[in-house]
């Protein structure tokens, strides 16, 4: 064991040891405590935006994804306040987008359906939108439905910083913030994009998929349909702890 | 013993798959039945609830002015009112045809579509009137519970029914937590 190993932080009350440079939401997870989270995908560089894994350091909010950890603090994760503010977030992406989920094949994958499943969502206090959004089904392999996009930015990181392609990119601001594609056309059919792209490979939810594999699983055999996304993550964030640090 | 609750249900702009769904409840339903009496239904064709009911199940999303009337019957007439299923709680695959006016959907069905023969929109006073946009339930009256699934499945129902005709929280464990 290093010796930095031995600080520790506290979560509701739980002594977390971490590493120098690690992050509160990565020590916690390491840990074994699940926060949750939905624009963040701890194999990549955080983005602090959904702010569901805004915990209470010291006294005040931050985003755990990227809030540094430091000895001695004091994090409040799980409590009803917090939990509050999630579901609430959670029911809003809900209701701004399409969200059919019986009609959608990343059901029972769709972690922004799993992380309302573990917040324990029932129906959303907030009447529907209804948006109409442009679905690309331009690409022979690969479909873009902004119906489901929920903005979190991870295949325009990904393919920025990853693919080194530029592929995705947001426009406009507030509710009529859009992925947008860069190609002459707009569509995917005419830009750099490739199945083998990690940015399509990594959406949250239905936005961005393979086309011809649907239904290789059945409804009710998915990731979150047998295990609840807060044990999923929390497994394969500590074998990757595992796989890096030994 | 305590008295016999009362249960009415209807479907609205659904599929009659969460009625279904309580038929599968099987044999649990005879334990039901020692607790609790069907009031209006599908299931024993009574037409309009009688009094007080204790527990109305809804299915199905609000799309017409039938729809409108009947809901609010069952606000006025059920101590509990329970939204069963996705389209009563989001709008459901009903409400795709939110994205689309009304006259588009018409068209794209009665006049434009595959094999439509003597083209018109129906217009028999018999119909009800459709409403321009699908609504969940809950953005027409107050509803008190919601069942998620498409269809919430037997377990699901009959963890909620059970809960309420015994005076149990009702609300749904992680494990039967499903939107499809």
């Amino acid at each position: 064991m290093s010796p930095d190993i031995r600080k520790t932080f506290h979560l509701d009350g739980v002594e977390i040891p971490f590493r120098e440079g690690q992050t509160v939401f990565d020590a916690a997870m390491a840990a074994g405590i699940y926060i949750p989270h939905l624009c963040h995908n701890p194999d990549f560089e955080p983005h602090s935006s959904c702010r569901l894994c805004t915990v209470i350091v010291n006294g005040r909010p931050f985003a755990s994804c990227t809030q540094p950890a430091v000895a001695g603090q004091d994090v409040k994760s799980d409590t009803p306040e917090l939990n509050d503010m999630r579901r609430s977030l959670t029911e809003m992406l809900l209701v701004e987008g399409n969200h059919y989920c019986p009609a959608c094949e990343k059901s029972g994958n769709c972690r922004l359906q799993a992380t309302a499943y573990a917040l324990g969502v029932q129906y959303n206090h907030y009447p529907q939108f209804f948006p109409h959004r442009d679905v690309d089904a331009s690409h022979p392999e690969i479909i873009l439905d902004r119906d489901r996009c929920i903005l979190c930015g991870l295949c325009v990181r990904i393919s920025r910083r990853v693919d080194r392609k530029n592929v995705f990119a947001m426009t406009g601001r507030g509710i009529t913030t859009t992925i947008v594609i860069d190609s002459p056309s707009g569509l995917l059919v005419d830009s750099r994009v490739s199945r083998d792209d990690e940015a399509v490979q990594h959406c949250p939810v239905g936005a961005l998929m393979m086309k011809g594999e649907a239904f290789k699983v059945p409804i009710g055999e998915r990731r979150y349909d047998t295990s609840p996304i807060s044990e999923d993550s929390v497994a394969k964030f500590q074998a990757r702890e595992v796989r890096l640090h030994g | 013993m305590a008295r016999k609750r009362k249960i009415a249900t209807c479907s609205l702009a659904g599929c009659f798959g969460c009625h279904m769904s309580l038929l599968d409840t099987d044999e649990r339903l005879l334990e039901l039945l020692e607790l609790a009496d069907f009031d209006r239904s599908p299931i024993n064709d009574i037409k309009e609830i009688r009094g007080m009911v204790d527990i109305g199940l809804i299915e199905g999303g609000v799309c017409n002015v039938e729809n409108v009337h009947l809901l609010h019957h069952f606000r006025d007439h059920c101590r509990v009112l329970v939204s069963m299923g996705e389209c009563a709680i989001t709008g459901g695959i009903p409400s795709m045809r939110n994205h689309h006016t009304l006259k588009a959907c018409l068209e794209e069905s009665y006049i434009r579509g595959v094999g439509v023969e003597n083209a018109h929109i129906p217009d028999d006073p018999e119909l009800p009137l459709l409403l321009n946009k699908v609504y969940p339930l809950h953005e027409v009256v107050q509803v008190d519970y919601h069942v998620p699934g498409c269809p919430p499945s037997a377990d699901t129902l009959w963890h909620v029914l059970s809960a309420l005709v015994t005076g149990r929280d009702p609300r749904l464990p992680t494990t039967l937590l499903r939107y499809d």
